[in-house]
Formats: structure tokens, sequence, C-alpha cells
């Protein structure tokens, strides 16, 4: 694989190993402190959520749009994030109970569940950044990586990028249904015109909540509140938007081939996960507000540990990442921010190889040491 | 006409979605969801070292049930939920709305033994509706016999109670415990007693205190004792062997249409085999399970969501579709393998490898 070469396949298996501990270390440790937590957070989510749209509903004050449309959009995107994406993910499956469970849940957002989890959970969880089989490498339009072959289109991505930004849930929600499969017949066609109108019907559930009931119900401050959940939603778009690219394409991270990752050992697997993810570093609120995606690294080895758990495992697999000589990509919010957008903006153009992209290599938190 | 309530119901819906409007009473109470119905612990009281009494709120949505009936109980441990059944000791319609289960803490019941020692005042259970033919009928018979052993006594003690309530029939109680003290509701079955001379209490002890331990108690030597045994309309709950007995006496007298049974154990049937996998098609998961591994507890343990109620093969509550593969019934040894067949899982066991339409 397109990893570290200083490390022996023994070494990559006592990775493997060691990881293997934390985990099972987390999961004889889940009780009462962790349910108690996801059950706070979906609690305060649906306070600020039907808070936000109360208040809403007296915007002719301007302070009460502002205040009500801030609670809405931060409602949003802890339902999206800290608790629809990792509930889908299963994170809380062990608690049984079928209201917050991966098999039973739906969110706030455009792409249906199931196909979600079909798409994130498996092909991008299983197979992250393996050109061709991730088709989070860039969501199928973007060129977020040298080793992506250039294409006249790319020059305008940095447009279209912000463009997804904004209408992110949509471009999710079409992502998933993967019509360019179905358009080179990878995919049936009759299978994707169904996924097509559920998440149809899913944008238009929403688009009926938040742009037609809401703002009817608010009576005469019906163009506050329509402008106040279209903000909301929009707010949402963009902090998804931002957070996702800064898990898998600054500076640091690696992709991989469909070769490289033949016949890959359990260890392999999580050294790819930790080669081709990066972390975001900053405060407890930011970690809340990201869902913990902030914590990718550790998501990516362990997506089916309650998210609660990554901050007090990032210590541990950074320590390990020491011991190994290996790359722990971190940054703070902004700094990994504007190295995506220079990555995109750099790659709308043609060329060049790896050598002359001018990104810096992964580099080690501590280089290895001479063994 | 235009139908108000569902135009509110379906503006409700559209404001709350993709959840329901319930969902956001569930959170502000879970006592106010109709649809995850729950109740508060209001007490919990030994009855005896290893017995506790458990009386709970139900919360909205409560239909409430028939003396002699048993409801589905979820208890979080640790963050985990578990569901149990248990009889209601109560009587139905208590004036305060109330509802009480009896437990026994049985050594190794993980669930149990919480419920009984670590259940507190305040917290919140998980509920499920009444069930089970353990009853009295709508029109009372003139002579009831009721026979328990141990924490049996528990869905008879909802019909006394009940029965306690109006006019008492003519009852003939033969129930049977280690000694006096670990008679459960012993107090109040011998105040009863006393109350009602209609109701005759006949206590047997295996273990008296200072006395020589007698044997269980048997239908053949309660006939002697209850000499118009066979002219009255009879309940039967306690241990496997009690139940055994019972029904072996009353068929071979052939007036088993007489006699109502519940077991709080299955009668189990052991078998080798390997067991097999357990595909669970619809969420994706799979695991292996051992022959005397119920598919419940083994989809339980991989995580999938299972409809779950009496674990011993009597409510119903847990019917699952199979989609393929073959199982065996715990309790007959018969084996199944119709796709389509809706099975089981708390008695049934892989024979071989086994998909399940969950």
């Amino acid at each position: 694989m397109a990893a570290p070469t200083h490390l022996s396949e023994s070494d990559i298996e006592e990775l493997g190993r060691e990881l293997d501990r934390l985990r099972a270390e987390v999961l004889a440790s889940r009780g009462e402190d962790d349910a108690r937590y996801i059950r706070r957070v979906i609690t305060a989510q649906r306070g600020l959520e039907a808070g936000g749209r109360a208040v809403m509903f007296a915007s002719l004050l301007p302070p009460a749009w502002l205040a009500g449309t801030a609670m809405l959009a931060v409602a949003k995107i802890l339902e999206n994030m800290e608790i629809g994406h990792n509930v889908l993910h299963g994170q809380w499956d062990w608690m049984r109970d079928p209201d917050i469970h991966s098999t039973t849940w739906e969110w706030d957002f455009s792409p249906p569940a199931a196909q979600w989890k079909y798409s994130h959970n498996y092909l991008h969880h299983t197979y992250t950044n393996v050109l061709g089989r991730d088709r989070d490498l860039g969501y199928s339009m973007l060129r977020v990586t040298p080793e992506q072959p250039w294409h006249p289109v790319h020059l305008a991505q940095p447009l279209y990028n912000l463009a997804l930004a904004v209408v992110f849930e949509w471009g999710i929600a079409l992502y998933d249904v993967q019509i360019e499969r179905a358009w080179r017949r990878e995919k049936d066609l009759d299978e994707t015109l169904n996924h097509l109108g559920s998440a149809l019907k899913m944008v238009a559930r929403q688009a009926r909540k938040d742009y037609v009931v809401f703002p009817l119900l608010a009576g005469p401050a019906f163009l506050p509140v329509l402008l106040g959940n279209l903000t909301a939603n929009v707010a949402r778009n963009i902090w998804a938007h931002t957070v996702i690219f800064c898990g898998h394409f600054p500076d640091g991270t690696t992709t991989f081939t469909e070769e490289e990752i033949e016949g890959e050992s359990r260890g392999e697997w999580y050294l790819r996960q930790l080669l081709g993810s990066a972390n975001i570093s900053g405060p407890a609120t930011l970690h809340l507000l990201s869902g913990n995606l902030s914590h990718q690294i550790e998501h990516h080895l362990f997506p089916d540990l309650p998210s609660n758990r990554y901050a007090q495992l990032a210590p541990r697999v950074r320590a390990l990442c020491e011991r190994f000589g290996l790359p722990y990509t971190t940054g703070s919010l902004p700094r990994q921010t504007a190295n995506v957008w220079r990555r995109i903006l750099r790659l709308a153009l043609p060329g060049p190889t790896r050598s002359g992209t001018g990104e810096t290599s992964a580099e080690p938190v501590v280089r290895a040491r001479a063994a | 006409m235009l139908d108000i309530r569902a135009l509110f119901g379906s503006v409700a819906g559209s404001m709350t979605s993709p959840l329901r409007p319930d969902d956001y009473w569930a959170t502000i109470n879970p006592l106010w969801s109709r649809r995850r119905l729950s109740g508060r612990v209001e007490a919990v009281f030994p009855e005896t070292p290893d017995t506790s009494t458990v009386v709970l709120r139900p919360g909205l949505g409560w239909r409430g049930g028939l003396a002699g009936q048993h409801v589905s109980v979820g208890v979080s441990i640790e963050g985990v939920w578990h569901r149990r059944t248990f009889s209601l000791s109560s009587p139905p319609g208590r004036p305060d709305g109330f509802v009480a289960i009896t437990v026994k803490a049985r050594p190794d019941g993980f669930v149990s033994r919480h419920i009984v020692h670590a259940l507190r005042p305040g917290q919140t259970v998980r509920l499920g509706h009444p069930s089970g033919r353990f009853v009295l009928p709508d029109e009372l018979p003139d002579r009831l016999l009721f026979v328990t052993a141990g924490s049996g006594i528990t869905p008879v003690m909802s019909m006394l109670r009940h029965l306690a309530e109006g006019r008492m029939p003519d009852v003939f109680l033969a129930h049977s415990a280690r000694n006096a003290s670990e008679v459960v509701f012993g107090e109040e079955l011998r105040r009863m007693a006393a109350r009602f001379p209609t109701l005759r209490l006949y206590e047997h002890h295996t273990r008296p205190a200072g006395v020589r331990p007698a044997g269980r108690l048997t239908i053949a030597a309660l006939s002697a004792i209850c000499t118009d045994l066979p002219e009255r309309m009879a309940w039967v709950c306690g241990p496997p062997g009690l139940v055994d007995d019972a029904e072996s006496y009353w068929r071979q007298c052939s007036f088993s249409e007489r006699l109502i049974t519940e077991r709080f154990q299955p009668a189990i049937r052991p078998d080798g085999g390997p067991g097999g996998r357990v595909r669970f098609v619809r969420s994706g998961r799979e695991t292996t399970a051992g022959a005397g591994t119920p598919l419940l507890a083994a989809g339980e343990d991989a995580g999938v969501i299972m409809p779950s109620g009496c674990r011993m093969g009597i409510c119903h509550s847990c019917l699952v579709r199979l989609s393929g593969g073959r199982v065996r019934d715990l309790r007959t040894g018969d084996e199944h393998d119709t796709p389509g067949d809706l099975i089981q899982t708390c008695v049934s066991v892989p024979a071989g490898d086994v998909d399940i339409d969950l």
C-alpha cells in the first residue's frame, strides 16, 4: 500500500492489535453514562428545535428572528451530525432502544437513511480514500486529489463546490441515488428511479415543513419564518460541507488504489483509515457541533463506537501514531478549510503529478525512531 | 366532511417530521407517549428477602388488563434495555390508577435481580400491554381452586384481590413455599382467609423451620385435602414440576377443560445439533448461534431490535417471519423450514443456517 514504507508487516499487525485493544476497552466500558449522554443531546436538540421555531414566530421583532434562526440552525446541525450521522452508524444500537437505533432512525436531512447508510457506512467507510471505489472522494464531481484524471469540467469546480456547500443536503441526496452509475449502466435503472423517488419524497417532506407549514402557521410572520428556516438550512448545509470536507481532503491525507487494498489485513485497513483521515482541533463545542467528525481519524478507525468516546481515544491514537512514526493529521478549522479550498482551486487546473502539487506530504508528528 | 382531527394530526405530523408529535411528548415526559408505553416507579417494597413488589404509574395509552394477565416490562440496566415478562399482582382498575408487578430475584436472573434490588422510585420502565389467558372467566364458576408454588402466587394474587373487591365465591387456595415466612403475600393471604369464610387457604411448606423437610406439593395429595377437587375450576401456576403434575392429573381424570395453567419457564427439550449462522435479512446483520441459543437472544446480542415478550413461548409477541433455513422449537423439538412461516424466536433455535426477516 501507499503507506509509509518504514513499517514492517509485523509492525502493522501490532498497530492493528493495539487499536483492537482500544476498541475492546471502550466496548467493555459502555454504560449508563454513555446512554445518558445521547439522551441528553437528543433532549437538548428537540428543545432547541421547538424553542427556536417558537421564538421565530415572534419574528416581527428582529432579535427574535435572529435568536430563533440561530437556535434552529444549531438544532439542525446537532440533529444531522451528533445524532443522525452517529445513530445511523449504529453507535447507539447497543442500548437496544428501538427509538435510538440505526434500523429505525430517520433524520431531518434529504438523503433517506437507508440509501445514505449504504453509500456512507458501507462504500465510504469500507473503501475510504480508494480511488474508483470510495465515491466520497470528490463526490463524483470534484477533483480533490491529483491522482484523479483532470477533465475540463473541473475548471468550474471552485464555483460548483460553493454551490454544493449551499445545497449540500440535496447534493448528498442526489449523490446517494448514484445517478451517474445508472448512466454508465452499472446500476439498474428501475432501482435508480425508485431511489430517486424516495429521495425526492424526503426533500418534499422537509420543504413542506420548513417552507409551507411553519410559515403559514406564523401568519403575519410568514416571510420572516420562511427566511429563518431557509437560513437555518443553508447554515447547516455550509457547516456540514465544511466539516466533512476537512475529514479526508486536507493535505496530509493519503489516497489509495484498488491494487493497494487487495488482500488487505485488518492492520492494513486500520492504517489506511488512519492515513486517509484528518482531524479538526478545537474546543468541546466544536466537537459536539461537528458530530465528533472533528475526530475523523478516531471515527474512521472505530465507526461504530459511541461518538462521545472519540475525545478520550484521540490522545491514545495519537500516541500510537508517534510510536509507529505515522502522521496524525490535524489542524484548526480555519486552517484545514483554507487548505481544502486551496487544493480545490489548484486541482481545477490540469496536472500536476503528485510531486509537483506543492503539497506537503504527510508529516509524521514524530519522525520514526531509528529502530 | 372535513375530518378536523385527521387534518390536525397531519399538520402536527408535518411539523415534527421526520419525528412524530409523540416523540416530542415522550421527550418531555416518557409517560406522555402513547406509542412507547412507559411506567414510572412509584414504590418498591420487599415481600420476602428475594421478592419485591413494584408499584407503577402507567403512562397514557395504558389500556388496563384482566386479573391474572402478564405484562412485558423493559428496564434500562447500564444503558441497555432489557425486556422481561411479569405477572401483574394488582387487581385491575385500582382507584389510584397504579399497577403492580411482583418479581422474584432468581440467582441467575440478571434482570429480575436488578428489579428487586436496584430499581428505585422515580425511575422509568417501559411497558407492554397486558396479555395472557390465565384469567377468570366472565361468568365465575361456583367453586374455584388455585394451586400455586413460590412466585406462582403472583397472578393468583391479582385474581384474589379482584375477587375480594366483590363477593368472594367458594375458593380453595393451595400454596407451596419453603416455609411460612417465604410465602409471598403470606400475611395478606392469611388475613383474607380470616376475613372471607368462603376462602380456604392451605399452606404447604417444604422446609418448615425446625421440622423435617416435607415433599413437594402434589395434586394427588391435594385431592385428599380438597375433596371436591374434580368439581372445581382450577388455575395452577408455579414451577414446571407442579404444572406438569397438574396437567397429567387433570388429563388422566379427563376433565382437562377445567384446568388453566401458567408457566414461568418453558418446558424445554434439550437436544444437540450444531446450531448455525443466523442472518437478519433486512438489517443486514449476521451472527452464529448454538443449538441451545434462542434466535431472540442471538439477535439481541447482535444488536438487532427483536420484538419480544414472555421469552417462554406463550405470548407470541416475538413472532417473526422465517426467510430461509430451518429452526427447531425448543419445547417440542419440531422443526420448521417453510419460508414465510411465523416463528417464535424466544423458543426457536437454529437447526443449521437460518435467514430471518428482520
